[in-house]
């Protein structure tokens, strides 16, 4: 072997962010065009499929209870034309109108008042007057969710054809709001679902992918050249890459069964602020999670040698994790109390209770914080992971005790040297 | 000599002593301490390694080598001491101007053997674009051409060794630290390394590395630190550590005894009887000459007289002990004895 002939020709050191995006560009590469994506993007498939067999079943059950429906308080035959309308046009309304069902009035007297058939029966709002002046009683999302399909409807009713559309009078019951929050309680339990679940499901490709890296031998010279903070944010970030691309593609195929399925999806009622700003902080905060989670099984992951010792170490922490998932669906429903803000408060539930908080709430200013505090405890975390493994593991490998055993388990994942 | 054990300037903390003079001192370390779960596995070593030297640390497994290289390039930290590389104390802030092969080789099994040795550039600094055209040219300079578009798990051990160390070059860093470089290398390969080094050495680049191999260090090294039990007994010029113990003289005569026997220094010994007599003994401080002229007045009969140098094994064994020697034979590797 000769030297290289270049006389010596050096760049800055790098810093600690381009040091991490050294790592964290490796990383990615290799995990994204490794078999191992192909099959971690196939991997909520079998789920969905078990989950979908039992979903099709419970459906099928309480079916009826599930299906939104309408109820009709209109003069006898009003109420027979707005039906036989809506039949007539169901195929091409498709999920635009829900059911019809007409609440037969008393014999004599007049026609009941749509608030108290909405407080009585099992209907999810009430239409009411006439075709040519249609109202719209309920939950204030509902009723504006189904005025255009119910001017339509009003329409072919009134005069058999498809124009011109009545304008339809919408009347949020007083109860509307109570009614909100408690449909949006179903639209955060959604989103905290979902999100502990991905968050559960990537976390733990650090640990593994932090093992081999020590099975490659190769993080002594990563922890050579660039500081070990560095090392273990790029770690995170990448993976962070690799589960938004495979949460994007995710998010594509499952867009794509949804414009399949068409009106046969259940609807979630509509979050407090709004679908695409609740969307956008459910990334944010599956990303903090994730980083969160992460950085703890990271430090796990460095101080174990085996994949084996990974699971030991790693199940109280996803137990842990688990707990943390209870109490923040728990502190949902109790918007305001005690128990809420501590779930906000403590780091490792923050995402999930804020997530959930998006869903109920409009306010946006206790979300820039929360994401502050919970950028702040990842950064910490890390920090602290890295000195963990830097004194826990970068121990040499040959080392005795005074009684010529090895000493802990710490010492036999240590690269070996003298 | 630069280090002893029980130097008043080991014990305590080293950054309490005063800053020492900017100088072309590559590594700059002073009382250096580290300790694991109360075993203390390097005990205050001083090292100063002069820029542009080859430079050896020696000693048996288990003395501290790979601890103290740790400690030196910021992988771990030092309990207590200081230390100062290319003039940086924190190791981190001349990264890019270093390079390291640990004892412990590692690349990722799936990258091309081009991006390992870009990717391990640009863990110091180099771009990731110029890092893959040196590897191109490292490779063909070295013979190495045809595998550079082959995965690392494709190589054999001895290539991905090498490939590896280009890693570690690529940069083209101004301190080399190698770890028990050349454990797992052919016969071949270890030459070829040597070669490197010495290359690397001449080029201006400062060459560290460890070894319980002495062949490799005598032949290598400018200057050497011998390690053993977490402590450096001894660090500097190979030659200062020869001469630290004196030179032997053999003489062989034909007669057995005479007057001339008086000349001899007292601890001379006999080592038996071939063609003559044998004796061994220490060179007198006075020199060969007042004994010559004993030996030849006495008419003892020279057959033959030879001053033996000592070599850097001799020196170990009187600097570390002949425990630490023992050890490190034992330990000596399969392709060191070839």
């Amino acid at each position: 072997m000769t030297p290289d002939p270049y006389p010596h020709q050096h760049r800055g050191r790098l810093s600690t962010l381009a040091a991490a995006w050294v790592v964290a560009r490796r990383d990615f590469a290799a995990i994204l065009f490794s078999r191992s994506f192909f099959f971690f993007l196939l991997g909520p498939l079998f789920p969905l499929i078990v989950g979908g067999l039992a979903g099709s079943v419970g459906q099928h059950v309480d079916q009826s209870d599930d299906t939104p429906v309408l109820g009709v308080v209109m003069a006898p035959a009003d109420a027979q034309a707005m039906a036989q309308a809506r039949n007539a046009l169901a195929s091409r309304l498709g999920g635009g109108v829900p059911e019809f069902r007409v609440i037969a009035a008393p014999p004599s007297g007049p026609l009941p008042e749509p608030a108290a058939v909405l407080a009585r029966e099992k209907v999810a709002a009430v239409l009411s007057g006439t075709p040519a002046v249609p109202v719209l009683t309920g939950p204030r999302g509902q009723v504006q969710a189904w005025s255009g399909g119910v001017a339509m409807v009003a329409a072919q009713a009134k005069a058999g054809s498809l124009g011109p559309w009545p304008a339809v009078r919408l009347q949020a019951t007083a109860t509307s709001r109570a009614g909100d929050s408690h449909a949006r309680l179903r639209t955060a339990q959604g989103a905290q679902t979902l999100l502990f679940l991905l968050t559960m499901m990537l976390a733990g490709m650090v640990l593994s992918n932090l093992v081999e890296e020590k099975a490659n031998k190769i993080i002594e010279v990563l922890a050579a050249a660039i500081p070990m903070e560095a090392v273990f944010f790029g770690k995170l970030f990448a993976m962070l890459g690799v589960s938004l691309v495979g949460i994007a593609a995710w998010g594509a195929v499952g867009g794509g069964l949804a414009l399949l399925a068409g009106s046969a999806l259940p609807t979630l009622p509509t979050p407090a602020v709004g679908w695409p700003l609740l969307v956008g902080l459910g990334v944010v905060y599956f990303s903090m999670a994730y980083l969160l989670l992460g950085s703890v099984f990271l430090a796990v992951g460095s101080l174990a040698a085996t994949v084996r010792e990974v699971q030991t170490i790693s199940m109280p922490v996803t137990m842990l994790q688990l707990l943390l998932f209870f109490l923040a669906s728990y502190a949902m429903t109790q918007p305001g109390s005690a128990i809420e803000l501590f779930a906000v408060l403590f780091p490792f539930s923050s995402p999930y209770a804020m997530l959930a908080r998006a869903a109920q709430d409009g306010a946006l200013l206790p979300h820039a914080a929360a994401l502050v505090w919970q950028a702040a405890w990842v950064f910490a975390l890390v920090r602290l992971g890295s000195m963990l493994f830097r004194r826990r593991v970068m121990q040499s490998g040959a080392q005795r005790t005074r009684r010529g055993k090895r000493r802990g388990s710490a010492r036999k994942v240590a690269l070996a040297g003298d | 000599m630069n280090a002893q054990v029980g130097d008043p300037r080991l014990t305590g903390n080293a950054r309490e002593l005063s800053p020492p003079p900017a100088s072309a001192l590559a590594i700059e370390a002073r009382g250096l301490v580290k300790r694991f779960d109360g075993f203390t596995a390097v005990d205050g070593v001083d090292l100063t390694v002069p820029q542009g030297a080859v430079y050896g640390i020696l000693g048996p497994n288990g003395a501290g080598k790979t601890t103290t290289l740790r400690m030196l390039l910021g992988i771990i930290e030092p309990d207590s001491g200081y230390r100062r590389i290319l003039g940086a104390e924190r190791p981190h802030d001349v990264a890019h101007t270093i390079g390291y092969l640990p004892e412990e080789r590692g690349l990722y099994p799936s990258m091309k053997a081009t991006d390992a040795i870009a990717f391990l550039g640009a863990l110091r600094g180099l771009p990731l674009k110029e890092g893959r055209r040196r590897a191109h040219e490292l490779l063909e300079r070295h013979g190495l051409g045809y595998a550079a578009d082959r995965q690392i798990r494709q190589l054999s051990k001895g290539m991905a060794q090498q490939v590896q160390i280009l890693g570690t070059l690529v940069h083209r860093p101004r301190l080399v630290v190698f770890d028990e470089p050349f454990s797992g290398l052919d016969a071949l390969n270890q030459g070829k390394l040597e070669i490197m080094m010495r290359d690397l050495a001449q080029d201006g680049t400062t060459v560290i590395f460890s070894t319980h191999v002495i062949a490799h260090a005598e032949r290598l090294c400018d200057e050497v630190a011998i390690i053993a039990g977490g402590r450096v007994p001894f660090a500097g010029p190979v030659d200062v550590a020869r001469d630290s113990i004196p030179a032997q003289v053999r003489l062989e005569t034909r007669e057995d005894d005479g007057p001339w026997r008086a000349a001899l220094p007292a601890d001379a010994r006999t080592e038996g009887r071939r063609e003559g007599t044998v004796w061994r003994f220490a060179l007198p401080d006075t020199g060969v000459e007042p004994l010559l002229r004993a030996l030849i007045a006495g008419e003892a009969g020279i057959l033959s007289l030879s001053i033996e140098r000592a070599g850097l094994h001799d020196a170990f064994v009187a600097i570390a002990g002949a425990a630490a020697a023992r050890a490190l034979d034992e330990e000596k590797p399969e392709e060191a004895r070839r």
